[in-house]
């Protein structure tokens, strides 16, 4: 996903002189091409993150399209003040692209995992926050970043992530998806949780009840009308992501239901990471069934809730 | 170059008189406002405005102007009064400072003509205009960038980080000036977080740096109109007075910022400036 969305930039920059990169210290030749062909585009400007983003305002002040690439903790946490003034307030279009989100670093530990990415910048006004959920999807959206107003944030996951939308699956910034339709609950989920949320329905459909899944890759803003009509149809809701429950993706549909009206009450559980810092190392997958981010525990969740939303609902 | 506090007794002339009267004015509008920081500015901006920057007010955002960022936001009315000077915005504006029909707050903002980005949180500005010196660099429009940091928001981090970058990128069409009146909120600067050797620190940090007098017009214009050095941003230290202007408030916390200024207070302030 990484290096679809950088190599997109490269693609993009060929041909629109206005678009620049700024990386702070990344690997050896990432976007090796980029800096050849485009050197007074291309600035890798070391471990300083708050400069970094300050200097991306100031280009994109200046009417240019700033691409800026690092680990997504350093982008996110280090230098919120910058992003925060330097980019929501001025509203200009720099685009964040945080590498790891979620705990894609688990090895790494604590320092390096990404899980409160999506609550920090959803507090932020005028910033658009994206999380795809594979390279397809990626590339479809690097595309609309190059004149889509204001700051974004775009989560990358760990690369090499399995496929799990298709060429034709449509993709627009601010538009939920509608990956299957089910009469007996529904998955909302951003990133890479998609193809969580996938392998849970087909154990759901096994056991008898018919889920469907909405993607939402655009976490802010958010697709409410749209989600609100979903959430209408079905008796219960859960919301999964690679992130902690408080202020991410199941904040956001949380605030979403509690300020609705519904034909009938709804049942609803958020399943993300809990208001913990992970306790061990291992793997990206290891480190996600650990904190309750899997399949199996989304289908709990919905048996849990459905005795009582689908019986009374129904 | 001496650094002791209050070692500048330079004279103020009609125009320095008048740009403080002028700040006066808004600091009787708002009946507050960051007196010391203001003051001790007012020279640096009364310079770069009637004599280096390239601009058009009538068009505040022309390609080829000059940028000049206010990066220690809250001496803002020093900026403003150029801005009003200049005709970029009309003296009105000023008569309303920080009230709640206004657009001119306590610290500068985009959104207001001639004001390149908004500051106030301190340690902002010069990373910004990196961002722009790097453009104008790139689409090779002549425009220059200044920066105006305070003495106090150099003990910020990023700071030193835009410094780095400045230097590598070798900007020679950025200009650093430091409000250096040697005073931040709490105390001097020598006992909050010292500078010292502050000059050095930027030639370190790769700039061309020169000290002047902040409050002499001939020094400052001599400074700013010095071509750059090859490779090299610039760093003018200008060494200033806290307050300067008001004999009372020069090197004075108290004058720091003040609230709720009496009309006494303005009458004051006023006179002092005038007999100066």
């Amino acid at each position: 996903m990484r290096k679809t969305a950088l190599n997109c930039v490269y693609e993009l920059a060929k041909s629109n002189p206005d678009i620049f990169f700024i990386g702070s210290d990344l690997g050896v030749d990432t976007l090796k091409a980029f800096k050849e062909e485009m050197p007074e585009r291309f600035l890798m400007e070391g471990v300083s993150e708050a400069n970094v983003v300050g200097m991306a305002a100031g280009l994109a002040l200046e009417g240019k399209t700033v691409y800026v690439n690092t680990i997504a903790t350093f982008l996110t946490r280090r230098c919120f003040e910058q992003v925060v003034l330097d980019l929501g307030l001025h509203n200009v279009k720099v685009r964040l692209i945080g590498n790891g989100g979620g705990v894609v670093y688990a090895p790494l530990g604590p320092t390096h995992l990404a899980i409160d990415d999506i609550a920090i910048m959803r507090a932020i006004p005028n910033v658009t926050i994206v999380a795809c959920a594979d390279a397809v999807e990626m590339k479809k959206l690097i595309v609309q970043t190059v004149d889509y107003p204001g700051p974004m944030y775009i989560r990358l996951a760990k690369g090499h992530d399995p496929l799990v939308t298709q060429e034709e699956t449509p993709f627009e910034i601010g538009k939920a998806i509608r990956m299957k339709r089910g009469d007996d609950g529904l998955i909302l989920t951003t990133g890479i949780t998609l193809r969580t949320a996938l392998e849970a329905i087909k154990t759901l459909e096994v056991q008898g009840l018919d889920v469907g899944i909405v993607h939402v890759p655009t976490i802010k803003p958010l697709d409410t009308d749209f989600i609100r009509t979903q959430i209408d149809a079905v008796p219960l809701v859960v919301s999964v992501e690679e992130h902690t429950i408080m202020g991410g993706l199941g904040s956001a549909i949380a605030e979403l239901i509690a300020e609705s009206t519904f034909e009938a009450p709804k049942g609803f559980k958020r399943i993300g990471i809990p208001d913990i810092f992970p306790d061990q190392y291992g793997s990206q997958d290891s480190l996600m069934e650990r904190c309750g981010v899997s399949a199996g525990a989304i289908v709990a969740a919905i048996w849990e809730i459905s005795k009582k939303y689908v019986v009374s609902s129904r | 170059m001496p650094n002791q506090i209050l070692d500048y007794k330079t004279k103020l002339d009609a125009r320095s008189k008048y740009l403080r009267s002028q700040i006066i004015k808004g600091l009787r509008a708002g009946r507050r406002g960051h007196i010391g920081a203001s003051f001790s500015l007012v020279e640096i901006m009364r310079v770069l405005y009637d004599d280096i920057l390239k601009f058009d007010a009538t068009n505040p955002s022309w390609s080829q102007r000059d940028r000049c960022i206010l990066s220690k936001g809250h001496g803002c009315l020093a900026l403003y009064v150029m801005l009003v000077d200049k005709g970029f915005i009309p003296e009105e504006e000023l008569l309303k400072f920080c009230q709640v029909d206004g657009i001119l707050g306590g610290h500068p903002e985009h959104k207001v003509a001639g004001v390149e980005a908004s500051t106030g949180s301190l340690g902002h500005g010069l990373s910004i205009g990196l961002g722009m010196a790097i453009n104008a660099r790139y689409e090779k429009n002549g425009a220059r960038v200044f920066v105006i940091l305070g003495d106090g928001e150099s003990n910020e981090g990023s700071v030193w980080e835009a410094a780095m970058s400045a230097g590598k990128n070798k900007l020679e069409n950025l200009v650093v000036m430091v409000d250096y009146n040697k005073h931040q909120s709490y105390a001097s600067t020598f006992e909050v977080q010292d500078l010292e050797p502050f000059a050095d620190k930027w030639r370190a940090f790769n700039f061309a740096v020169s000290e002047v007098d902040g409050h002499d017009v001939k020094q400052l214009k001599e400074a700013l109109q010095k071509p750059s050095k090859e490779g090299k941003p610039t760093a003018i230290i200008c060494h200033t007075v806290k307050g300067k202007g008001v004999p009372y408030a020069e090197g004075n916390m108290q004058w720091h910022h003040k609230s709720r200024i009496s009309d006494e207070d303005i009458n004051s302030l006023l006179e002092e400036v005038e007999k100066y």
